[in-house]
């Protein structure tokens, strides 16, 4: 069985501060991490591959020092690793960035591809359902458990007050929530070997079947109107109140800002 | 001259501060005021292939260098000086020796378990009348048939205990001296071995530091460790390494203090400012972190040279001396900068200011280290 798992290289949201005179955030020296939710897929894979015989390739796409979590990959145990890397990939969208991925996917054999459900640095949660619609294949989302039976994977899917189980035939697309698992650590030989001995290979524009009006700039559509730091709110009024005084509280409240 | 880590280095340094910050530190206080060896810890250790950092692969190790090595007890101490010692005397002093000086069998036998964390290993050469002189060794081996029979006992054993496989240090011949001391691999169930007293100290109080006894203690003549009457050097080559392992763990708790301090004197707040705005705190903290950044230098550069494959003693012990003095220099300062609050158990710098002090003791006293170093230097 072969599964492909889909990661990124993201800034370490808990580490970046805001300036606070500008308000932007401070992206200096923040360091990058592989995104958690992809960091879940992956060790889901790993899990996958200690109960039955599988092999794990991991992609990422992104600029040259995203190499680092590729390797990071191969020293938890990934068997392959993949650098979709050129710059006319620059500044694709979620929509580019899953055509390009889906593109290098092609060019592999596969049963199972796992993606993140969402990066942390743009939270879009849409790469992993478009590249399964590039694909043509069945795309289960937001799973919090995944099991392998046969043919099928039997996932489990989060909502906010229920789960669904779901069994869908391989080939498919799950995206993994970072609540799957608790991702396991590289061992310190594995990091060496995945510097010294193996490799992460490369795959630039030219390796790719598409279409140049579908990658980088030019193929996103998505344009962004505005850019700018949310305001922080006031601090709110906390009454303690019974409950009709409070009904009462509200209401007249919501009347003096004309909301009702 | 290089200062600069490779990328492996670099992300293995990641993974030890990751691991240490995760599943050591939330045990650190606790293990030290129960004086409980922290079993679970040892097992996640053993997952991961830390207790075979610097071993070959082909006997399970992780095949990595002394200076990862050296990193790894540095950032474990930094959170828990007990955790830093557990896995530098078992891979020092028990698993390298055997690297170093075992036959095949003993290898295959012995490393490889260790190596890859199944057993856990310790390292036996004090006794009540053999500290620092350590040729004073009373403990006996008697050739009878097959087997090898001691006698006597080893005092202040670290992992003693919790160790499956020690590596003990008696006397074959006497009349030789210290070339009749022999050195030799003994397991936990041999007969006639058993633990003594547990000793109740000062500081890594998680750690296991016990008795050893010998009675009529039967030793398969295989398991004499190197040739007949090399123990002494066996033991002091292997010391020139462990001292690379105590060293780091001093390293990593005056790291540690320090790092605690620099927050506590930013959130401190006396006279209407943080104590951190006072030039006596900020002189005191460039102070600390010039001398800890100058033990990492020595300390670096003795593990470096140790995997060139060159004999180190004189750096190992230079930076044993210097990184235990630091590393109780600064967590006595940095207990003075805490005020009240760093004489409590609610901060961990008392911790580490009490288990600072053993790193000025053992596998050779400061005063051993300087005359490892005056030896050397006025040959």
């Amino acid at each position: 069985m072969n599964i492909i798992v889909c990661i990124k290289q993201v800034p370490d949201t808990t580490e970046v501060r805001l300036n606070p005179e500008t308000g932007t955030l401070i992206r200096d020296g923040v360091p990058s991490i592989m995104n958690p939710d992809d960091k879940a897929g992956l060790e889901a894979a790993l899990r996958i591959k200690d109960k039955n015989a599988a092999t794990v390739t991991v992609i990422s796409m992104g600029p040259p020092q995203a190499e680092a979590i590729l390797r990071e990959s191969l020293a938890m145990g990934a068997d392959e690793a993949f650098l979709i890397t050129d710059k006319v990939f620059g500044g694709s969208d979620t929509l580019a960035t899953s055509s390009i991925l889906a593109a290098a996917i092609k060019t592999m054999s596969y049963d199972l591809i796992i993606t993140g459900r969402q990066a942390i640095d743009g939270d879009t949660a849409q790469v992993g359902p478009q590249i399964a619609e590039h694909l043509g294949l069945v795309n289960v989302s937001y799973a919090e458990g995944i099991e392998v039976e046969g043919n099928y994977v039997v996932v489990k899917r989060q909502y906010e007050d229920r789960y669904h189980m779901i069994k869908a035939k391989m080939p498919c697309l799950i995206t993994a929530l970072s609540e799957l698992n608790e991702p396991r650590y590289m061992t310190p030989g594995g990091i060496f070997d995945a510097y010294r001995q193996r490799e992460v290979k490369i795959l630039a524009r030219p390796d790719l079947d598409v279409i140049d009006t579908n990658i980088g700039l030019k193929g996103s559509p998505t344009r962004v109107a505005k850019s700018f730091t949310k305001e922080l709110k006031g601090k709110g009024t906390v009454v303690q109140l019974d409950v009709e005084e409070s009904v009462d509280f509200l209401i007249e409240s919501l009347q003096k800002k004309f909301v009702i | 001259m290089d200062f600069v880590l490779s990328k492996e280095q670099e992300m293995a340094r990641k993974l030890f501060r990751d691991f240490a910050e995760n599943e050591v530190k939330d045990l650190a206080q606790e293990i030290d005021e129960t004086e409980r060896f922290p079993k679970e810890t040892v097992e996640k250790l053993a997952r991961y292939g830390f207790f075979g950092i610097p071993l070959p692969k082909e006997y399970g190790g992780q095949g990595c260098d002394a200076l990862t090595y050296a990193m790894c007890v540095e950032e474990l101490s930094k959170v828990c000086a007990t955790t830093g010692i557990i896995v530098a005397t078992h891979i020092s002093l028990c698993a390298n020796p055997i690297k170093t000086y075992g036959t095949s069998e003993q290898k295959e036998k012995y490393l490889t378990p260790l190596a890859k964390g199944e057993k856990l290993g310790a390292f036996g050469l004090t006794e009540p009348n053999a500290g620092t002189d350590a040729a004073g060794q009373q403990t006996t081996a008697v050739l009878k048939g097959e087997n090898y029979i001691l006698n006597g006992s080893k005092i202040f054993i670290t992992n003693g205990g919790v160790a499956d496989v020690y590596i003990i240090m008696a006397m074959t011949d006497k009349s030789q001296g210290t070339r009749g001391i022999s050195a030799f691999i003994v397991e936990k169930e041999f007969p006639g071995f058993s633990i003594g007293t547990k000793e109740k100290k000062m500081g890594i109080r998680g750690s296991s530091t016990t008795e050893l006894v010998f009675e009529d203690c039967i030793v398969p003549k295989e398991n004499l460790l190197g040739k007949i009457g090399r123990g002494f050097n066996i033991a002091m080559e292997t010391l020139d390494g462990g001292r690379i392992g105590v060293a780091a763990q001093a390293l990593g708790i005056a790291q540690g203090a320090l790092d605690e301090t620099i927050q506590y004197t930013k959130d401190r707040k006396q006279f209407g400012r943080s104590i951190s705005a006072f030039q006596n705190t900020q002189f005191q903290l460039a102070d600390m972190y010039a001398r800890v950044e100058a033990a990492r230098l020595l300390i670096y550069k003795a593990a470096c040279v140790k995997d060139t494959g060159v004999r180190h003693s004189l750096e190992s012990a230079t930076a044993k001396l210097f990184a235990s003095e630091t590393a109780m220099a600064v967590t006595t300062k940095c207990v003075q900068l805490f005020g009240g609050y760093g004489y409590t158990r609610e901060y961990p710098v008392e911790r580490m200011m009490r288990d600072a002090k053993i790193t000025e003791i053992y596998e050779g006293t400061s005063e051993v280290q300087r005359m490892v170093i005056a030896g050397s230097i006025l040959k």
